[in-house]
């Protein structure tokens, strides 16, 4: 197992200024069986993406010494760890999204999947809250959460549950799941949107819904570090406060319209494709029949 | 009825919450419907008499209300475990197996984690001797070595677990190991038997070292209840 310097829960004593992060000079790299000299590039790397909010504005709920230690220590450790082990690697330059599931290794994670993972998952946290949230959805959210759990409340219960019940560290998710065949080439041979459902989940430590190819559309961080300065061990008081006071039903809303169109998209690609294969099949057996007659004129000869 | 309950072999023999779980145990029982239940330890010293290693503000939060929790969740579900089987409800029985393994677990981590601890002036901190300290001379090279050790694998590890200095009850050789959440150590081999182990999960030091748990770990050997350990690797290996 690869130590890291940067464990995912930071070395960084508080004393030290925060590590510059745009820009850095990538490592040694080899080419052509030559070295390049240490600064011959500068790789563009992941930055740490401050909340849309400042740190102090989601008090009382959420302390501003929890989002300096959440997001000012965890969260930056987490980067930094990041642009460390991609440096130099095929992974380097390539979008989050793809690089978390890369080295998700299909369930054999990758000693960086738990860096780039945790953030992702919590850049995505951040734009799930906002001062002044909370409320209830309206629209075709609220329609989607009312067809597939039965009521608001339904939801906001099971939510909870998953929350409450995901044992040891990781994450609560709400998530658009589009009825897709896991299998190969497999097409779903009717697809309809009304296949496509709103679930909650709950996953362990870094795992996030996007490497079973789901579509997040609001997180809850319940790793002990995102309550424990402000509510100790009550983790069910943070996630009703949570949900009641944080919650941006807008960025959620905002965030299924994305994963419907996307599902959409891929659906007439998939069916784009299955006309493709039928096609092909078909023009193939009328090959096959005509080179099996031998009393018909042929349009080749 | 007490004395006859209390013998009771009513309960059953898979959940190994009932029996001590490491020589020198006391993880009290007590009766409750003819059913024998976990109870909360007590700890041998004040909650602030481990500071400034570990302050008295997360002892107390860490055995009243973590420990605490994981007692009284493992009772329910040890509960409804009798209940599912005198029913034959084999659906239930599997479905509570997870809420056994992490309460029970975490029972059973959490009464050993309070007997490897002690107050500086009550010994804590003084290295082992004798047999236990040539043992870890004859596997580790040396102390030091063995606290590094133990600090890089409780450092590294991802998420909510416990790092061990476990005994091979076959082999008689120490080994370090780290388990997952609330997993106990024999999740990770029949044969081994805790000496110490150390929480790493965040309640363990979050309020007083926030992210840097390297420094937790520096610090907790300063508390270290090595004649503990001691005590157990004699008896095992007797």
């Amino acid at each position: 197992m690869q130590h890291h310097t940067l464990s995912c829960c930071g070395g960084v004593r508080p004393s030290l200024p925060p590590p510059p992060l745009s820009f850095r000079w990538s490592k040694i790299k080899r080419e052509g069986g030559r070295r390049l000299p240490r600064c011959a590039r500068i790789a563009a790397q992941l930055e740490l993406k401050p909340p849309p909010y400042s740190l102090s504005s989601l008090e009382p709920h959420m302390s501003r010494e929890t989002l300096e230690y959440h997001w000012g220590r965890h969260h930056r450790a987490h980067v930094a760890s990041l642009n460390n082990l991609i440096a130099g690697t095929d992974l380097d330059g390539m979008g989050l999204d793809e690089i978390v599931v890369v080295s998700y290794n299909k369930g054999n994670p990758l000693p960086l999947f738990v860096h780039a993972a945790q953030v992702w998952n919590h850049d995505f946290f951040w734009q799930s809250i906002k001062p002044g949230g909370g409320g209830r959805p309206s629209g075709r959210l609220m329609e989607l959460i009312e067809r597939d759990f039965g009521s608001f409340d339904r939801m906001l219960e099971e939510f909870k549950r998953a929350a409450l019940t995901q044992f040891g560290s990781g994450w609560a998710w709400l998530v658009y799941k589009a009825n897709r065949l896991d299998v190969g080439n497999a097409v779903n041979p009717c697809p309809s949107e009304k296949g496509n459902k709103l679930v909650v989940l709950k996953s362990p430590n870094a795992v996030n819904p996007i490497v079973w190819d789901y579509s997040p559309l609001l997180a809850i961080d319940v790793w002990e570090h995102a309550y424990y300065l402000d509510y100790e061990n009550r983790r069910a008081d943070y996630v009703s406060i949570f949900l009641e006071k944080l919650v941006s039903w807008e960025v959620v809303s905002d965030r299924l319209d994305v994963a419907i169109e996307r599902a959409a998209e891929r659906a007439r690609e998939d069916e784009t494709r299955r006309q493709e294969d039928d096609a092909a099949v078909t023009h193939s057996e009328a090959v096959e029949m005509y080179l099996d007659s031998d009393t018909d004129d042929s349009e080749a000869e | 009825m007490a004395l006859r309950t209390l013998f009771s072999k009513k309960a059953f023999t898979t959940a190994s919450g009932f029996r001590p779980i490491a020589a020198g145990d006391r993880c009290f029982l007590r009766q409750a419907r003819g059913l024998t239940v976990a109870a909360l330890p007590d700890l041998a010293y004040d909650y602030g008499a481990l500071e400034p290693a570990i302050s008295g503000e997360i002892m107390r939060l860490h055995h009243q209300k973590h420990h605490q929790a994981y007692v009284t969740n493992y009772n329910n579900a040890l509960e409804q475990l009798e209940t599912a089987v005198a029913k034959g409800d084999a659906s239930a029985v599997v479905r509570l197996q997870s809420a056994i393994k992490f309460n029970g677990g975490g029972h059973i981590n959490h009464s050993i984690f309070w007997k490897n601890l002690k107050p500086v002036n009550e010994g804590g901190g003084e290295p082992p001797h004798s047999t236990l300290g040539w043992a870890i001379d004859t596997d580790f090279c040396s102390l030091e070595a063995l606290v590094q050790k133990m600090n890089a694998e409780g450092a590294a590890l991802q998420g909510s677990g416990w790092v061990w200095l476990a005994l091979d009850k076959g082999s008689k050789k120490l080994c370090v190991e780290t388990t997952a959440n609330q997993d106990p150590l024999v999740t990770k081999g029949a044969n081994l038997v805790p000496l110490l182990g150390i929480d790493v999960w965040e309640h363990a030091y979050y309020l007083q070292y926030k992210n840097v748990r390297p420094d937790y770990l520096k610090n907790i050997w300063k508390v270290i209840n090595w004649k503990y350990a001691s005590e157990v690797f004699d008896e095992e290996t007797a």
